[in-house]
């Protein structure tokens, strides 16, 4: 291609010196640096306005005609070849005067004499000077990024650089998930390379997309093959004399054949600056485009307007008509910045946003979750006009929130419908009903089980079904997720019209979502949800990111769904779960070792005697659990304090956690000249057993050695009473606000079936209750035969109930002080940011 | 209004790398802890580390959209303003940030803390 292009400069050249001579100095010369699409529009532009007002230079630093850059992603993914993205041909320059000069980059500008000077040496002059330079991928400055095989995004010669690898076959590692990274992960991919994706941020493409959409992206970008590791910064590329590997910060290595850098563009103002024009992260200009010098112009990505720096396309586009009026001789044009908007070139993946989506003070969030059609969109709407839109899924209405957007229209009349899309309910916009009943009886109602308006109204008024579960019982519409069951509703109210009264609700888990707490455990297991982020779009959540209640209980749940695999997320727990003590109303924290079955030893309370004495702590009290709190612990001493009682061997108590806290006993058959069986020895092997547990609430155990019940083992979540031939196990008491004494569970003979029992009942409760519902409330409205049932009448059910407790517990036991104290685990909760003043 | 225009005073304070997504560190200073909240969007405030209710550390709650939930009574404070979430009625003082690249920088000077409100940052009195 080379080859061609450059056999076509020379003539080309020669014509327009030669009609430059001949038609005399009368026209202004415009001189344009860069044949990029900045440049090459305000020149098309200009020519439309003002033909033949100037006698125009351009000077192109790549050897090509002027192409559409942007397309660049099609052609690496073979969707286009680089004749169809031909913007100008060398024809068309030549057809409208203009001198061409490519593979020749402008080196420098005389600004008095007003010429510049191209690296060959060439010399031109201009009255008016137009810089169009663009911006360059920035590298990012690791060891080994200028090896060779480290290429970026930007021109055609790293499009075949990456064509060239791809022919080989391989490994690629694409370093930034942004909107240009992920287009060349696409093509790469596209051309049978083994991609991975590396992304400093937590989601991809996070400038342009919410976490969700992010989320979303990333998961039908790994369904193609493609590798997604977020929240990765690298450290090193590898290689000898060509690139090898990755290696991330956190120590990972990638191998690698190429690397794709594509973290972001800085603007090339290399030649602005060096002439001595204002700069700031780009050249500097004003509404008209003008630099600081009022005979040289800048457009594009080489800008900086209004403090503002942009790398899309639609900006330039507006930049270049108001300098192409601007230099027409007209008057009056202002560039005033641009709202942009964004889509990603990945042939099948629909993505799009605009405007301001990150919310605030008076911003209301509108977002729709379509779970089976992977639909999620979100508007953000202000003072009844839209901010921000990000659309995942389905992106045919984004040019129009995108012009409502520009508009600053007042949507305040479609606000109900809108998210639905452009002429939803246009019938009579703002109705939901007038909306519904507009609908064709093809629309699908319910996507989840392929049930369409037609079918629901016949069954409504065929069978005179009267509410949502007889449509969902008869249908099977919204019997699935449940996200059409508002639908549904006002389908019934269209078709019944005064007939029909709207069920009362079920108590939603929060304002985030319709759905029960119970409905989404199922979901979670049923549909195999992993991660918060495929929660909150299969179950169709109203918030981007959740809320303070609904998030630790989704969190517990996906932990108890998926031991070992879920990750768990620290942000989504109360603070004393992630500082691992209790705050109190001062802001200090309490600390409560571990003191197993109630037993400590002369070594631990000097410990603790040393700690108090050390950190100055205020106040020691015994608790009811049978241990010790320390009280008036700074949240920056708790690492240091959790180091001393590790050192005496002692392990956090977990006081804090919603889960095993204490187990309470009495002295037992050991001492005690009543106690039947030894009970501080059951006790401490129940702490061994269960210690370390995450559970939908407090748990509290106790064993007492004898029916006297001096541990209170009848107001525990589950208490065992010895007596002479066993063991009696009571479950569901607790003391606090509402007191409950226990029911009687079983009685055993040994203590391998109390620990049997215990398992299975503490994870009967952990699958079964709701987030924050004790023992006591889940057995009222479970009921204890429910309870006997699995566990005492199905005795294969409590095995593998015991099962995936002890299996669930090979996560959970690691002392959490010890990984804090000792190995700097979440440092960041412990230490202040900065001290300043 | 004030009239005397002066230049602002910016002190860095770290990295937006340096707080967690949805999470919280706090900056000491001569006028009491300041927590600096980052939102999942990566935006960046911050607010005085006490609650309007009880003084509780804010700091300490969870951070979703752009709002926080104390941890002592569960009362919800929008990031940007400082103002508790209806029912509950209060404010506390908010301070501007900057971030430029990963850097971020807030302007104490600018900061009106709870007792006599926010005046220069946001126009509250």
């Amino acid at each position: 291609m080379d080859m061609h292009l450059s056999s076509n400069n020379g003539p080309a050249v020669e014509l327009n010196e030669a009609e430059l001579l001949s038609a005399g100095p009368a026209r202004e010369r415009l001189v344009v640096v860069g044949n990029g699409m900045a440049g090459m529009k305000t020149v098309e532009e200009l020519l439309a306005k003002a033909p033949g007002r100037f006698d125009i230079t351009v000077f192109g630093a790549e050897p090509l005609p002027n192409y559409n850059r942007i397309m660049l992603s099609p052609v690496l993914a073979g969707e286009k070849t680089f004749d169809q993205i031909v913007l100008n041909s060398r024809e068309w320059y030549d057809a409208n005067g203009i001198t061409l000069l490519t593979g020749e980059p402008v080196e420098g500008i005389d600004r008095e004499g007003k010429t510049v000077v191209s690296q060959s040496g060439r010399v031109v002059p201009y009255d008016r000077l137009l810089i169009a330079t663009g911006s360059m991928p920035f590298i990012i400055p690791v060891p080994g990024s200028t090896l060779p095989g480290v290429i970026g995004f930007r021109d055609l010669a790293d499009v075949d650089a990456m064509l060239a690898a791809a022919a080989k076959g391989g490994r690629a590692v694409v370093i930034g998930g942004g909107l240009l990274g992920l287009e060349a992960a696409n093509g790469l991919r596209v051309k049978g390379m083994d991609v991975t994706v590396i992304h400093l941020m937590p989601t991809l493409m996070e400038r342009q997309l919410d976490p969700s959409a992010g989320m979303l992206l990333q998961r039908e970008l790994e369904r193609r093959g493609i590798e997604v590791l977020t929240g990765a910064d690298t450290a090193e590329i590898v290689g000898e004399d060509w690139v090898s590997a990755v290696r991330l910060k956190d120590g990972r290595e990638l191998p690698a054949d190429i690397v794709v850098m594509a973290v972001g563009i800085r603007p090339n103002m290399a030649l602005g600056k060096a002439a001595g024009l204002e700069c700031g992260r780009g050249i500097r200009v004003d509404d008209q485009m003008r630099t600081s010098d009022p005979s040289i112009y800048a457009v594009g990505e080489c800008v900086e307007h209004r403090g503002l720096t942009y790398g899309l396309v639609a900006p330039l586009f507006e930049m270049a008509k108001v300098l192409a009026h601007d230099l027409a001789g007209g008057e009056g044009a202002a560039y005033a910045g641009s709202v942009t908007s964004t889509k990603l070139k990945v042939t099948g993946v629909d993505v799009f946003s605009a405007g301001d989506f990150s919310g605030g003070e008076g911003t209301e969030d509108i977002v729709f979750r379509d779970a089976a059609r992977g639909v999620y969109k979100r508007l953000v709407l202000k003072d009844g006009k839209l901010l921000g839109a990000v659309l995942y899924g389905d992106t045919k209405d984004g040019a129009w929130y995108f012009s409502l957007l520009k508009d600053g229209a007042d949507v305040s009349a479609e606000r109900d419908t809108m998210i639905f899309g452009q002429g939803f309910g246009s019938a009579d916009a703002g109705d939901p009903n007038a909306a519904i009943a507009a609908l064709p009886d093809s629309a699908e109602i319910c996507g989840c089980n392929g049930v369409c308006k037609g079918a629901i109204v016949k069954a409504i008024t065929e069978k005179g079904l009267t509410s949502l579960d007889e449509v969902k019982a008869h249908t099977k519409a919204s019997a699935s997720c449940g996200g059409c069951s508002g639908t549904v509703e006002r389908l019934l109210a269209v078709t019944l019209g005064d007939g029909f009264t709207a069920a009362p609700k079920v108590k939603p888990m929060c304002k985030c979502t319709h759905h029960t707490h119970d409905e989404v455990r199922a979901a979670i297991v049923d549909r195999g949800l992993k991660t918060m982020a495929d929660v909150f779009q299969a179950m169709e959540w109203t918030t981007p990111d959740g809320c303070a209640s609904c998030r630790p209980a989704l969190n517990y749940y996906l932990l108890c769904a998926w031991p070992g695999e879920y990750r768990d997320d620290y942000q989504s727990r109360f603070i004393n779960e992630r500082a691992h003590a209790n705050i109190q109303k001062d802001g200090t924290y309490s600390v409560v070792p571990r003191m197993w079955g109630g037993l400590t030893n002369a070594a631990e309370l000097r410990a603790i005697a040393d700690v108090v004495d050390k950190f100055n702590i205020p106040t020691v009290k015994v608790t009811g659990g049978q241990r010790i709190d320390l009280f008036g612990v700074k949240k920056e001493d708790l690492p240091a304090v959790w180091a001393d009682l590790n050192a005496a061997g002692m392990v956090s108590g977990h006081a804090y956690a919603k889960g095993l806290r204490t187990v309470k006993t009495c002295v037992g058959s050991e001492w005690c000249r009543f106690g039947t069986q030894d009970s501080t020895g059951l006790g401490v092997k129940l702490e061994r057993m269960t210690w370390g547990t995450w559970t939908p609430h407090k748990v509290k155990l106790a064993v007492s050695g004898c029916p006297r019940n001096c541990a209170e083992a009848t107001i525990k979540d589950l208490g065992v009473v010895c007596i002479d031939s066993g063991y009696e196990l009571h479950v569901g008491g607790n003391g606090g606000l509402h007191v409950r004494a226990c029911d009687l569970l079983v009685r055993v003979a040994t203590e391998e079936e109390v620990l049997e029992y215990t398992g299975a009942f503490m994870q009967l409760y952990r699958e079964e209750a709701r987030y924050l519902e004790r023992t006591a409330p889940w057995l009222e409205r479970v009921g204890l035969d429910h309870i006997k049932a699995a566990l005492v009448e199905d005795p294969e059910r409590r095995r593998a109930l015991n099962a995936r407790f002890l299996f669930s517990q090979t996560f959970s036991q690691d002392d959490p002080w010890a990984e804090r104290a000792a190995k700097g685990v979440d440092r960041h909760e412990f230490n202040l940011l900065a001290e300043v003043g | 209004m004030e009239t005397a225009i002066s230049e602002t005073v910016w002190t860095q304070v770290g990295s937006i790398d340096d707080i967690p997504v949805l999470g919280s560190r706090v900056v000491r200073t001569p006028d009491g802890d300041i927590a600096l909240f980052r939102t999942a969007a990566d935006e960046v405030f911050a607010l005085e580390d006490a609650c309007p209710h009880k003084q509780g550390p804010l700091s300490q709650g969870i951070v979703h959209g752009r709002r926080v939930t104390c941890p002592l009574h569960n009362w919800v404070i929008e990031l940007a303003t400082g103002e508790a979430v209806a029912p509950d009625e209060g404010r506390t003082g908010h301070v501007p940030v900057r971030v430029e690249g990963r850097s971020v920088a807030i302007a104490l000077g600018e900061a009106k803390l709870s007792r006599s409100g926010c005046r220069k940052a946001c126009g509250h009195v």
